[in-house]
């Protein structure tokens, strides 16, 4: 981003407010994390302590007692707490139930994965979404636009894991172009980015498409239109580009809520990331594994929407802080 | 011309019967505007069909869905090579019919996308008001809650909640309720914001009405259509959790019959049965697009303010 942009943005609303404002966003992140914690937390303890769910049904009393003591589950509530909250500021979630090593390292060695496919299926919710919109926006109530809106709302009402399932068994089993599932070419990523990127594209279709019929009325758009400027320059140039501040700003915060919304996805096409192991960790009640997956979850969305947050408010100098 | 009975009426009175006489236009209008919109009507049609067959599952379906058929393992649907009238959709894995199972699945959408929509409306709303009433400290900490509720992703936190709580029915209600409140919050708590700077509600404050009155009486009455609105659309999501959660082996036990499980179930014969995972699926979609469009039309209807307002 050129510095000038900045500076503008600068005079515009005063400095002063701005770094304000993102101070005290900033200053927030740490504070939700901590009700996070504690809302965890709390759910564990009330549910009663997960030693009798870990081991089998026929372990002795002495057995659960101590196992207990050594997960320290047998300490007064503040006690726990405090301990807990401790470990978890030195990013410390205990060792992973099943595998035995650090659960944070284990989220984290799938993370890359989960935000490869997260790009991946950006990619292709805007390459659907921007033509669907314009077009539709360019021809407003036509056929065209009745089947571009008609398609973003199947988009945004079907399961995307049954249309996961779908895609396997129209591509993968019947046509047999693409793999069923896991990892190792490009081919395997194709069907998963699709399964997610067709709700987020349902969703810019029609973002897309509403700003553009918006601007397309703007008086600018008269002037270029009775200047006699081609419609393909007014189109792109002077609606789409204006259109865009917000068509940004919701596919950053969609891909945001994908990184930790990818899980039957990630678990139907057998793809390593985050969410696969998360469903995993629930069905072995591996709650180490679950508790820094939440973190790193929790994380990844706030910083995505600060980050959001700062480049809309860079992009468009006309917002306000407060 | 006003008539004598009229005349005779207090102030009180005559204003209750202009209200009913509006009432009564405003429902009208109503009928005229769904009229106009065909997504509107769609959606409404939908709907009650669903409510329909739902209510009606045990007349309307031709076979027990519960019944195991072992004769007749995975029949394919009626119109392709192999199949028959007797079952229209073909049969899974068990010999039972699936039309049946997809109607009698239908009652626990509808059960668990009201149930948590209202358990979770119940919270947001009441935390909403709160905040926006008092403000200061109590909004703060409410605001902050929310913060940390939007941070994770609703199927996430179910997950969490899955972990240590014992699948079925009303877990699963409490916990999509539990988890998905915010939205409620956020919205009623706006509205409450500028409600509670109108005249009538501080004349009402002067006047020394209690803050559980003004609330009910001046507030909560204004915030309804945004309510009803929103509660529509989020029955959409709720079912779709449902059916997630419910496909993971996490929701709905069997033999209770839900549209997930029969998902999970087709899953395994996809190679062979098409038809098994196909259905559920067609079922989960045409529901949840009637109920978007039905509450999308209610938007446009009940509170114009909102237009293009996300969900």
């Amino acid at each position: 981003m050129p510095p000038f942009l900045f500076q503008d943005t600068f005079k515009l609303n005063g400095e002063d407010s701005m770094l304000k404002y993102f101070a005290f966003r900033v200053m927030q992140i740490p504070l939700v994390l901590l009700i996070i914690s504690f809302l965890i937390f709390i759910l564990v303890y009330i549910a009663g302590d997960p030693v009798a769910m870990m081991l089998s049904a026929d372990a002795s009393p002495q057995e659960i007692q101590q196992f207990r003591e050594a997960l320290g589950f047998d300490r007064p509530f503040h006690v726990q707490f405090g301990h807990y909250i401790m470990n978890v500021i030195i990013g410390d979630f205990g060792a992973s139930y099943q595998y035995g090593v650090s659960a944070l390292s284990l989220v984290l060695d799938r993370l890359p994965a989960t935000i490869e496919l997260a790009t991946a299926s950006m990619i292709i919710a805007i390459a659907i979404a921007i033509p669907l919109g314009v077009i539709s926006a360019v021809r407003p109530n036509t056929l065209i636009d009745s089947i571009a809106t008609g398609l973003s709302a199947i988009g945004k009402a079907v399961p995307n894991f049954w249309l996961g399932i779908m895609l396997i068994l129209i591509f993968a089993v019947n046509l047999k172009v693409m793999p069923v599932s896991g990892t190792g070419s490009w081919k395997h990523i194709v069907l998963p980015a699709i399964t997610l990127g067709t709700a987020m594209s349902a969703e810019i279709t029609r973002l897309v498409r509403s700003n553009m019929i918006e601007i397309l009325q703007q008086d600018y758009i008269r002037t270029a239109k009775s200047k006699g400027q081609k419609s393909l320059v007014i189109i792109f140039k002077h609606a789409f580009r204006n259109s865009l501040v917000p068509v940004i700003t919701i596919t950053l915060l969609q891909m945001a809520s994908l990184v930790g919304g990818s899980f039957i996805t990630e678990m139907i096409f057998s793809w390593p990331g985050v969410g696969q192991l998360i469903i995993q960790a629930v069905y072995e009640k591996d709650l180490p594994i679950i508790q820094a997956a939440v973190f790193v979850t929790a994380i990844i969305i706030l910083l995505m929407n600060l980050l959001t947050d700062i480049l809309y408010r860079v992009l468009d100098p006309r917002i306000k802080y407060n | 011309m006003v008539s004598r009975n009229q005349l005779e009426l207090t102030p009180y009175e005559a204003d209750r019967q202009v209200t009913k006489r509006q009432k009564s236009v405003k429902y009208k209008l109503l009928l005229s505007k769904l009229l106009k919109s065909k997504t509107g009507l769609l959606g409404l049609l939908i709907v009650l069909a669903l409510f329909f067959v739902a209510i009606f599952a045990p007349f309307i379906s031709p076979y027990n869905p519960n019944e195991i058929n072992t004769a007749k393992l995975l029949t394919p649907p009626a119109w392709s090579a192999g199949g028959s009238f007797e079952h229209i959709l073909g049969t899974d894995n068990l010999g039972r019919d699936i039309l049946s199972r997809i109607i009698y699945g239908s009652r626990i959408s509808i059960i668990v996308g009201i149930m948590s929509v209202i358990v979770a409306g119940t919270i947001g709303v009441f935390f909403g008001l709160v905040a926006g009433y008092f403000g200061g400290i109590i909004d703060n900490l409410v605001m902050r809650l929310v913060d940390a509720f939007l941070a994770v992703p609703t199927i996430l936190f179910c997950l969490v909640f899955l972990t240590v709580l014992n699948p079925g029915l009303t877990t699963l209600i409490l916990v999509i309720g539990v988890t998905s409140w915010v939205m409620y919050a956020r919205l009623v708590r706006g509205e409450t914001l500028s409600l509670r700077e109108r005249e009538y509600v501080k004349a009402a404050r002067t006047m020394g009405v209690s803050n559980f009155k003004i609330i009910t009486r001046h507030i909560l009455p204004n915030v309804t259509s945004s309510i009803i609105v929103i509660s529509t659309l989020s029955i959409a999501g709720t079912i779709i959790t449902e059916s997630s959660l419910s496909f993971l082996g996490l929701g709905i036990q069997p033999p209770t019959i839900s549209w997930g499980i029969m998902l999970s179930e087709g899953r395994e014969y996809l190679a062979t049965s098409w038809w098994l995972a196909t259905f559920p699926g067609i079922a989960i979609t045409m529901t949840v697009l009637g109920i978007i469009f039905l509450g999308e039309w209610l938007r446009d209807v009940l509170d114009p303010k909102s237009q293009g307002m996300k969900s």
